[in-house]
């Protein structure tokens, strides 16, 4: 059965690498803007899957890692590649500044504390001088491997889809490793996990920066991609489009998580003319997925097996599975 | 010698006072309780021992470390678990992880280990499992270890929270009604298990409890509270047939 | 001193409609711990219902329409809101009363995305033109101009809070919604019909943000989709500072909320206005979580 997975995923990163040959311009692009997800929603994934703290704010993560590329780039003239450690900092950085007076807070508090730090965010960029006002930065340059220059459609494709893969395999790993368990043991129950000796307070912060570093790393990329970047795509809006995926997909399901960052970005492609209506249609499914079937598409299972026969009340799915906060 | 050392230990709810300059001690090794009806504040003087609630005043010691003004999990830590009176397990996890959270406290592997699957976090990755099991199986729900926490029968779920515990490596273990809800075999089980915890591990147990079938039966020194104050402690033979005792449970009249 | 004064007017205005919507954030709160973040797109929903009876109710676009005629609008459209606010409840909240907080939450969004796109689908995305005029008459009071469509607007949003206020105080429902907030288990055992009471406070919460939906239309006199989303956190913000959960403390909280973010505006300039708002909510939320009226609770395990 293992085995036949491993082939499974195999199968499906080589063919990821050599759809690009077979797709037009537009879908590559759209395949572009998933992988962007990808990595958005494992980040994500972190915070609100594992940890169970709700994030409603997370795009300025996102923010932080493209203005601080885009910055470096245009003003100080830095290499691409020289951005992201420091991206990588500022994440931190961001972070813990968020999170340090906050994650005391009862849960739907920190939910609403997020957003107004990521309009805060989103306020700074849009008036301050150095993030270039309301128009954003453009001519931002393209990154240089040596002497090539990543320029094309593929260039940039590629580059994501090898950062998604790394951070599915990043969250992938954490979530199986003692700091992982003790960011679920907080979800399942916080006072319970602080009694067994998880600090949760350092836990939870461990998990904001962590979370934060991803969604800043593909931040980065987003710059050098688009080349500009403005307030507009930091808003709150994308936040709340990146946590539908995580939604949809399942809490804390990874393959859950990729299908939700999937159907986030093609059934509106799919639904094109609907324009209008898409976001209509989030929401009306958001609802609906937390009446009828909270634990996501590919729910996480935990690790359990539990045999639907031993079951005390005969039903096999608890309705809230991997939800508790 | 005392493992525990409780002084004049205050906590003070608005205007109410929950707990009021009590003192006790709890020898190393023995098999200590705390007893006293509903609402006496048993359930406090754990979450103060515990540091879930921050004692108005008072010191509290474990083998002479003050625990005052430390967080539950530097507690923990420094040797010192407990089970809550109304379970609170990881309902969604297995039995299996439910008790390698014990452990947390006891190994140091970081981000990096868990990133790059170094040699040192595989090691403490199969030590983890190893103490897991072990306190799985010393409390007999081996059977379970892949089910959900919140799927097992209830006997099942108290023994999972002390398994829980003991994988935090504790000197002492504080016990909050582990009876509750248990019936007649199931309590017989528990007190075997709980001399076991001591006997084999050397662990220090401090239990509240209501059953005093059970607690005469297993405990070695017995302090009682009512409203908060200290109103007797000693063997459960001479606790037992102290007055204020009776009177506490019973009311002063039904005494004659 | 003229230029303060005309400040705080300004700012007891648009703290008047923090106010009501905060009304509605925090009797929810109080009666079920949730926070609904629906509730400022229910204020939208206000802004424009009125707007379209508004538009209807006169051939010439509501230019002329009368006082009587402003008032029956008024009245319509903070019921229809109101019964939406029941709906929304019955539909979205009422089947996770039970369920772990998160979930909750994310209904609350995914209601909150579905009002605004609705109304986006309906009325479309571009601002529109509220089809009443204020006549720019009003006091001279200490030098300054107080129009009477802002003593208008301050008077009937103390109206409807003092109305409010006794409801609350005086009458079975109030009195059952407190014993709600208290205890819902108990209060079934006692025979409260509980969801009925949680429905009747969606419907005063979601028609007093209507009203204030209303009034800020003509105050403005723009209205937009997504003019409930700040406002939904601005309310929150003044739920927060008055003690969530707290009916008078919501009504402090609008109106210091508003005073502030007008002297804001003056001095430091509109675009940092809201960052001063969350700020506020941020430092409140930190370190005074119960805000300056909100009674201090002992966490309980």
């Amino acid at each position: 059965m293992k085995k036949y997975k491993n082939q499974t995923l195999l199968l499906l990163i080589i063919a990821l690498f050599i759809l690009p040959f077979f797709l037009n311009s537009y879908w590559l692009d759209v395949l572009t803007l998933v992988l962007f997800y990808v990595v958005l929603t494992q980040g994500l994934n972190i915070v609100v899957g594992y940890t169970g703290l709700l994030d409603l704010g997370y795009a300025a993560f996102f923010a932080v890692g493209a203005y601080t590329t885009a910055i470096l780039m245009t003003t100080f003239h830095w290499s691409f590649w020289l951005t992201l450690p420091v991206a990588f900092l500022f994440a931190v950085i961001a972070g813990v500044i968020i999170g340090t007076p906050t994650l005391r807070l009862r849960s739907d508090y920190l939910a609403i504390v997020t957003l107004g730090f990521g309009e805060i965010v989103k306020i700074l960029a849009t008036n301050l001088e150095i993030t270039g006002s309301a128009s954003g930065i453009y001519g931002i340059p393209r990154p240089a491997i040596g002497s090539y220059i990543m320029s094309t459609q593929k260039d940039f494709y590629y580059l994501i889809l090898i950062v998604a893969i790394l951070s599915i395999i990043a969250v992938y790993r954490l979530g199986r490793s003692r700091i992982g368990r003790a960011w679920i043991y907080i979800r399942e129950d916080e006072d319970a996990a602080e009694a067994m000796g998880i600090n949760r307070i350092r836990l939870k912060l461990l998990s904001y920066a962590s979370g934060a570093v991803i969604g800043s790393i593909a931040g980065s990329i987003f710059a050098v991609k688009m080349s500009a970047i403005a307030p507009l795509s930091f808003s709150f809006l994308q936040s709340v489009m990146i946590l539908l995926a995580v939604v949809l997909g399942g809490l804390g399901s990874i393959p859950g998580v990729v299908i939700g960052a999937v159907l986030v970005i093609v059934l509106p492609e799919l639904l094109r003319g609907a324009d209008d209506w898409r976001h209509l249609i989030f929401g009306v499914s958001l609802v609906a997925m937390m009446i009828f079937r909270p634990q996501g598409i590919w729910p996480s299972k935990n690790g359990t097996e539990d045999a639907t026969d031993m079951d005390e009340n005969g039903k096999s799915n608890d309705p809230n599975q991997s939800m508790s906060v | 010698m005392s493992l525990l050392t409780v002084k004049d230990l205050k906590l003070q709810f608005g205007g109410l006072l929950a707990v009021n300059d009590l003192s006790f001690t709890v020898e190393k090794n023995s098999i200590s309780s705390i007893i006293g009806p509903n609402g006496a504040g048993k359930t406090s003087v754990f979450n103060m021992i515990t540091g879930f609630y921050r004692p108005t005043g008072g010191e509290i010691e474990l083998d002479g470390i003050s625990l005052i003004n430390k967080k539950p999990s530097q507690i923990t830590k420094l040797g010192m678990a407990r089970t809550f009176q109304n379970l609170r397990l990881f309902p969604n996890l297995s039995v299996l992880d439910n008790v390698k959270s014990g452990m947390h406290c006891r190994t140091k592997q970081a981000v990096w280990g868990a990133l790059f699957q170094t040699k040192s976090q595989q090691e403490e990755e199969r030590l983890i499992e190893k103490v897991a099991l072990d306190c799985i199986e010393f409390v007999g729900i081996t059977k379970n270890m892949k089910r959900s926490a919140k799927n097992l029968p209830y006997g099942a779920q108290r023994y999972l929270e002390i398994a829980r515990a003991l994988a935090t490596k504790p000197k002492l273990l504080l016990l909050d009604e582990p009876a509750a809800g248990l019936n007649f075999e199931e309590k017989q089980y528990l007190i075997q298990l709980i001399r076991r915890i001591r006997d084999e591990f050397s662990i220090t147990v401090l239990m509240i409890e209501h059953d005093m079938a059970l607690i005469k039966e297993i405990s070695e020194h017995i302090t009682v509270i009512d409203y908060g104050w200290k109103i007797a402690e000693g063997t459960p033979e001479e606790v037992l047939k102290n007055e204020k005792v009776i009177e506490a449970y019973l009311g002063k009249e039904e005494v004659v | 001193m003229e230029i303060i004064f005309q400040i705080l007017i300004d700012g007891l205005v648009i703290g008047a409609f923090y106010s009501l919507v905060a009304l509605g954030y925090t009797m929810v709160y109080g009666i079920i711990k949730l926070l609904n973040f629906a509730h400022g797109d229910l204020y939208m929903m206000g802004a424009f219902i009125g707007f379209t009876f508004l538009s209807i109710f006169t051939g010439d676009g509501g230019v002329n329409t009368g006082l009587l005629g402003v008032g029956i609008v008024f009245i319509g459209t903070m019921v229809i809101v109101g019964l939406l606010g029941m709906g929304v409840e019955r539909i979205a909240y009422r089947p996770l009363l039970l369920a772990p907080r998160l979930s909750i939450l994310i209904t609350a969004i995914g209601v909150s995305l579905s009002l605004e796109y609705t109304s986006m689908i309906g009325w479309g995305a571009s601002y529109k033109v509220y089809p009443i005029i204020l006549p720019n008459d009003g006091l001279q009071i200490l030098g300054t101009q107080i129009t009477f469509a802002q003593i208008g607007m301050i008077l009937l949003s103390a109206l409807l809070m003092l109305g409010l206020r006794l409801f609350i105080d005086k009458t079975i429902y109030g009195k059952a919604m407190r014993a709600i907030a208290l205890d819902q288990t108990a209060c079934s055992l006692m025979g409260v019909n509980v969801h009925q009471i949680i429905a009747l406070t969606f419907f005063i919460g979601a028609s007093l943000a209507a009203g204030a939906g209303i009034m800020s239309g003509i105050y403005y006199g723009t209205i937009n989709f997504m003019m409930g989303f700040i406002i939904g956190l601005k309310a929150f913000t003044a739920a927060v500072l008055g003690g969530i959960g707290n009916i008078t403390g919501a009504m402090l909280g609008g109106l210091v909320l508003g005073v502030i973010e007008a002297f804001g505006t003056f001095y430091f300039g509109g675009s940092w206005k809201d960052v001063l708002a969350f700020g506020i909510l941020i430092l409140f939320l930190v370190f005074k979580p119960t805000g300056i009226l909100g009674a201090k609770e002992m966490e309980r395990m």
